[in-house]
């Protein structure tokens, strides 16, 4: 039997004030929850997705549903993230097109899609809306909160924008701000899908053609960063697809060309252009160091227990990124414990190496509950 | 670093002559700390509060299936991220004969502890003395099982090379015991018999 899970909408009516100044009303949010949340409404563990992620995180939609959640792996019955204890929501991030309001969604206002009239947010507005959401959800204090990647710089700012609500963060692949080198990858996935003619600024949404183009190739080139160059010899080295000699054409010859090129093409099925655009600008401005003063401004205040992980062939979001959150809270007297995990994956790893991940999330939520009873 | 000694050792006889001189309440941080046997055992007995440092990722997931608060990382690299002083006990178990640069190692330990606590095998433990003389071959023993070329105990040393150290870089030597196999020597001097007696040191130190 298969654990069939609901995704379920709340809708925010009362206006939120985002870091541009804009105040953005109403905010409908995709979400869903597993397990039961206790009498005492403390054993909640938020898991927040990646750039192209949505609350559906566990279980399975149907019995006919063949893949599970994004993160089943890690969230169910004596996994991880156990049912059994804990009461773990997950949310469709503002902005996002699988549930959560943002650039596709109509606009009550003109009963049109926003498109670039939606307002550009921050990752402290995607945190905003998530608190909102918890709130409703009457959650007294959240027992951790976790995400990987882009999922990670939320769950920073998360424990930055509340810290006496979090007991504790998994902080997975993750960075308190981009390298260069990766703003560079988002802009020229961003630029791939401007200069598509069907994007027509943002205005595509009634249109027989959409931005596919411009969007497929943002994805392809998102592949390439979750890989490493390990990573892509061990998936496809130099076999050809589904062919033993070259065409002596520019149609598809090796296999990793293949493999963008479905990546790119089953992407824009489930994802909008718009939102890639708005997401990934996001992911750029995210900077706390910058906007307190330094990252240990930003982390002075909290008062969760924090794990980080870190992948050492993921050169997206490398590990010395995460050392240095690292040694940040160390020099702040905060309980962190760091862990670099070996894997030949890239990026990708927190979606795929769950043997180490697994037991190392156990033990530290487990030990937590020990750590809470001397208290 | 590798508690390599520790591990292959299966010896605690160390971790609680360390533990008894930490004090209660104390901050510690315990370089190389391995599977953070000691570090629980500072937890447990002493309610310690700090953090252990360990390069081995197996070793680091056993720290936290402890429930310690555990860095993986490489002490060779130094301590950079402490600010001076800032921990009560700076402890390197076993570990100093495999650091690459153990002098400096030392010197930042000093840097960061307000006490430090160092322990190691003695080169010029008889047995070992014994062995080479009559062997020819690099000693081995329970407390060094490894071949030359797979070592991890780069930078061996003696007590006397250990107290000629202390002397050049004007380091306080506060605390002093040596182990035998049948005996815990407290507060020794050195001379050639300890030396010669001697299988482990532990040495608490400070500047």
């Amino acid at each position: 039997m298969k654990n069939i899970v609901e995704t379920k909408f709340y809708t925010i009516e009362e206006p939120i004030k985002f870091e541009s100044g804009i105040e953005f009303s109403p905010i409908t949010v995709a979400y869903e929850t597993y397990g039961k949340l206790n009498d005492n409404k403390d054993n909640a563990i938020l898991i927040i997705h990646a750039l192209t992620g949505d609350a559906h995180a566990a279980g399975y939609k149907s019995e006919n549903d063949k893949k599970p959640g994004w993160w089943d792996e890690l969230i169910g019955e004596n996994k991880a993230f156990d049912t059994n204890k804990y009461f773990i929501v997950c949310s469709n991030i503002l902005g996002g097109c699988s549930g959560t309001t943002g650039p596709s969604s109509i606009n009550p206002n003109t009963d049109k899609p926003y498109g670039l009239s939606f307002p550009v947010f921050t990752v402290e507005d995607t945190v905003k809306v998530q608190k909102k959401l918890l709130d409703y959800l009457g959650i007294k204090q959240l027992y951790s909160v976790s995400g990987g990647s882009m999922g990670g710089m939320q769950a920073i700012q998360f424990v930055i924008s509340y810290p006496d609500y979090v007991k504790s963060a998994i902080l997975i692949a993750t960075t308190s701000r981009l390298s260069p080198q990766a703003i560079a990858f988002n802009a020229v996935g961003r630029n791939s899908i401007i200069s598509d003619p069907n994007w027509n600024n943002g205005d595509y949404y009634d249109k027989a053609q959409k931005p596919d183009r411009g969007l497929s190739i943002a994805r392809m080139i998102g592949h390439i960063t979750y890989l490493c160059e390990e990573a892509m010899y061990n998936k496809f080295g130099r076999e050809l697809q589904n062919k033993d000699h070259y065409d002596f054409n520019f149609d598809i010859d090796f296999q990793v060309e293949s493999y963008l090129q479905h990546q790119g093409q089953i992407f824009v099925d489930r994802f909008d252009a718009n939102s890639y655009l708005y997401i990934t600008k996001a992911m750029d401005y995210f900077d706390p160091a910058s906007k307190y003063g330094s990252l240990k401004n930003a982390f002075e205040k909290t008062s969760a227990k924090f794990l980080i992980i870190s992948f050492n062939s993921d050169w997206l979001f490398p590990s010395y990124q995460a050392k240095e959150i690292v040694n940040t809270l160390m020099q702040l007297n905060k309980d962190v414990s760091y862990c670099e995990i070996n894997s030949p994956c890239g990026h990708d790893a927190f979606l795929i190496e769950y043997d180490n991940q697994s037991k190392i999330i156990k033990s530290f939520l487990n030990n937590q509950i020990k750590g809470d009873s001397n208290e | 670093m590798n508690n390599h000694y520790a591990q292959s050792n299966g010896l605690h006889i160390n971790y609680s002559l360390i533990s008894q001189m930490v004090e209660d309440n104390s901050k510690v941080l315990d370089l190389g700390c391995g599977d953070g046997y000691l570090l629980k055992l500072l937890k447990d007995t002493k309610n310690v509060k700090g953090f252990g440092i360990e390069i081995s990722q197996k070793e680091v997931i056993s720290c936290i299936e402890k429930g310690l608060s555990v860095i993986q990382g490489d002490i060779d690299e130094g301590l950079r991220q402490f600010s001076d002083k800032s921990y009560d006990y700076v402890i390197l178990n076993q570990t100093l004969q495999s650091a690459k640069n153990p002098d400096y190692v030392i010197e930042e330990m000093l840097r960061v502890g307000k006490k430090c606590i160092i322990s190691f095998p003695n080169f010029a433990y008889w047995r070992v003395r014994f062995n080479f003389f009559f062997s020819g071959n690099m000693p081995k023993s329970k407390v060094l099982p490894f071949e030359w070329y797979n070592t991890p105990n780069i930078h061996l040393l003696t007590i006397k090379d250990f107290f000629e150290f202390t002397d050049k870089r004007n380091i306080k030597i506060l605390q002093k015991i040596y182990t035998t196999k049948a005996n815990i020597k407290k507060d020794f001097r050195y001379n050639f018999f300890s030396n010669l007696f001697a299988e482990e040191a532990v040495f608490v130190i400070s500047k």
